[in-house]
């Protein structure tokens, strides 16, 4: 990776603007707000039926069809579709790409505007305003109140989804019947917080980064971000999943030559990192990777979990994954006692699995079952 | 981590109590915590005909996803070490059926049922069983049964009490027996339910309805 790459092709993303923007925990104002949304079946009658699905880190709103950019099947068609545990036969499914994100809702790309809301043609960059996942979840409020929506019936995600989903729980308690955070936790750990700056070092030290203004000529800081990405996916993965893909196997060769030898895993990697950077946008990977370490859903309630929940009447399932090292399921299990504490309504299990962080994604057949029947229970509840 | 509870978990499920005599003991409208609630069959029960909020903790995972899958609020979980979190009052009524001898804790964990529940719903197998005298007596050997059914090397039942022993728990602790029933296994109420030392002989199981003193 030699050579300079072009910033990814911008595209036209279905989207909302709210001329009045929306002021952010850090005291700044975004005006206009741009949030890109998709939605997947029909919203009913009562609406009542509707889904928000919260995506994570490096994620966006093309849950359950193809990315416009890189061709690949939506990032969590295993969970969202037809006859699928969020089923889009049954349920108006929403998602919105996050505030900071690179696909269409207010972002480090999008042009940055003055306080009037008045365009300044250049991108926001580096000067884009820290966020929150309670400002992620604010703007997705706006969004969900402009589908003409008072209640949804669930609100689920994992990793990053999981903390939008537990603070959309402690803010909007009376807005969310069901709640599902998966994979996550009720803060970012020191350890988390330390990957996500190993990443970011990468991104600063990118000379192509130029301080963040990489978007003046052109170019984009390929070998930081896709250095981030590198070290970021080592932390979705576990080591017996790392050990089962790709052991200590060679790339076309069957022994060591100590020459010019590639390990099957090292090749993984780089192919990961190469691909990541032609669609996502470094300076809104340093923005939400931001968002995620300030999160700490006890500091914003008086030093306690529980008292984000108390006296909610929510559903939560909460789940972990056994091999998850970036979110142990330790993490998970304090979580259900602080909802516990709340005395909640609520429903754990940890999946058996040897795919580490990365399950949430994947075809996890007893997880897709847990989170098909707590999601019908809700329905039930609420007539749908 | 999610397989080791196999071992721990009590097995005699043929022989749990028949789930209606504890739900006969349970008010409508009521708030219930399961413990050791399996597949959820009796918090299902709870919720359909008695309009219960009604809760679950299964230390098994396979049964903890199984009530999850069915739509029912369980946790995978396990009594001695969750029943610290809830807040105190948070249950009218604290259920641990056929769980108690399998527990680390056994007093602890009444203590802690009845912090969190207003009354305690417990029910376990009776160790004084007639047939299990008779067969220590006669052979010398750890006595089996249906519901002992696995050798004292490898039984998850690692407290083992009479139905005498249960209620000398509760004088000690201060807990009011409300209602108690020695029931056969096929969880029908024994003929002997006014004498506890007739129970304690004939009856295979007791079932307490307890509270604070």
């Amino acid at each position: 990776m030699t050579e300079a790459l072009a910033p990814f092709r911008q595209l036209d993303h279905q989207r909302v603007l709210f001329e009045d923007g929306l002021a952010l925990d850090c005291g700044a104002v975004v005006a206009p707000l741009a949030v890109a949304y998709r939605t997947y079946g029909r919203l009913n009658a009562a609406r009542s039926n509707a889904v928000l699905v919260c995506h994570a880190l490096t994620g966006d709103q093309y849950v359950a069809e193809p990315h416009p950019l890189t061709g690949k099947s939506g990032w969590w068609e295993a969970v969202v579709g037809p006859g699928k545990p969020i089923d889009t036969e049954r349920y108006f499914v929403i998602c919105a790409n996050v505030l900071g994100g690179c696909m269409g809702s207010s972002g480090p790309p999008e042009e940055m505007t003055d306080g009037d809301g008045r365009g300044l043609g250049r991108p926001w960059g580096t000067d884009f305003p820290s966020v929150t996942i309670r400002d992620m979840v604010r703007a997705q409020k706006r969004l969900v109140e402009h589908l003409g929506i008072a209640r949804l019936l669930a609100v689920v995600g994992g990793s990053m989804g999981g903390m939008q989903v537990l603070e959309w729980a402690a803010t909007y308690p009376d807005m969310v019947v069901a709640a599902a955070p998966i994979a996550t936790a009720s803060y970012h750990s020191a350890q988390n917080i330390a990957f996500h700056e190993v990443g970011r070092a990468a991104i600063h030290g990118d000379p192509d980064w130029q301080g963040g203004r990489y978007w003046e000529d052109g170019r984009i800081p390929a070998k930081g971000l896709s250095v981030a990405r590198m070290v970021a996916h080592i932390t979705y993965l576990s080591e017996q999943a790392l050990g089962r893909k790709f052991g200590r196997r060679l790339r076309g060769a069957s022994a060591l030559t100590f020459l010019e030898d590639v390990f099957e895993v090292e090749s993984y990697l780089r192919y990961q990192g190469s691909t990541f950077v032609q669609r996502f946008d470094a300076n809104s990977y340093l923005t939400i990777t931001r968002a995620m370490d300030y999160f700490d859903l006890a500091a914003e309630h008086g030093g306690e979990v529980a008292a984000a929940f108390r006296g909610t009447s929510t559903r939560f399932l909460v789940a972990s994954f056994s091999s998850d090292w970036l979110f142990p399921t330790e993490e998970s299990r304090a979580l259900v006692r602080a909802l516990n504490a709340a005395a909640a309504n609520v429903s754990f299990v940890e999946i058996a699995t040897d795919k580490g962080h990365d399950a949430f994604l994947l075809d996890e057949p007893v997880f897709h079952r847990a989170l098909g029947g707590f999601l019908r229970g809700a329905a039930a509840k609420v007539g749908v | 981590m999610p397989d080791a509870p196999q071992e721990i978990r009590f097995v005699a499920k043929n022989m749990r109590l028949d789930l209606r005599l504890i739900a006969e003991m349970v008010a409508p409208g009521a708030r219930v915590l399961d413990i050791g609630c399996g597949d959820g069959a009796l918090i299902e029960h709870l919720i359909r005909e008695k309009g219960a909020d009604a809760r679950g903790i299964e230390i098994d995972m396979a049964e903890a996803t199984e009530a999850v899958a069915a739509g029912l609020p369980v946790i995978h979980g396990d009594a001695d070490a969750d029943l610290a979190f809830y807040p105190d009052g948070a249950f009218d009524y604290v259920v641990l059926s056929r769980t108690l001898q399998a527990v680390e804790k056994p007093r602890e964990v009444l203590r802690q049922m009845l912090r969190i529940g207003r009354f305690a719903i417990v029910s376990f197998p009776n160790f004084g069983h007639w047939q299990l005298r008779w067969k220590l007596l006669t052979s010398g050997r750890m006595p089996d049964n249906e519901t002992w059914d696995r050798p004292w090397y490898e039984t998850p039942n690692i407290h083992p009490c009479t139905i005498r022993d249960f209620f000398a728990l509760c004088a000690q602790d201060g807990y009011v027996v409300e209602r108690w029933l020695a029931v056969d296994d096929k969880g029908l109420r024994s003929p002997w339910k006014r004498s506890p030392w007739l129970a304690n002989l004939f009856g295979e199981q007791g079932l307490f309805l307890l509270r604070r003193g």
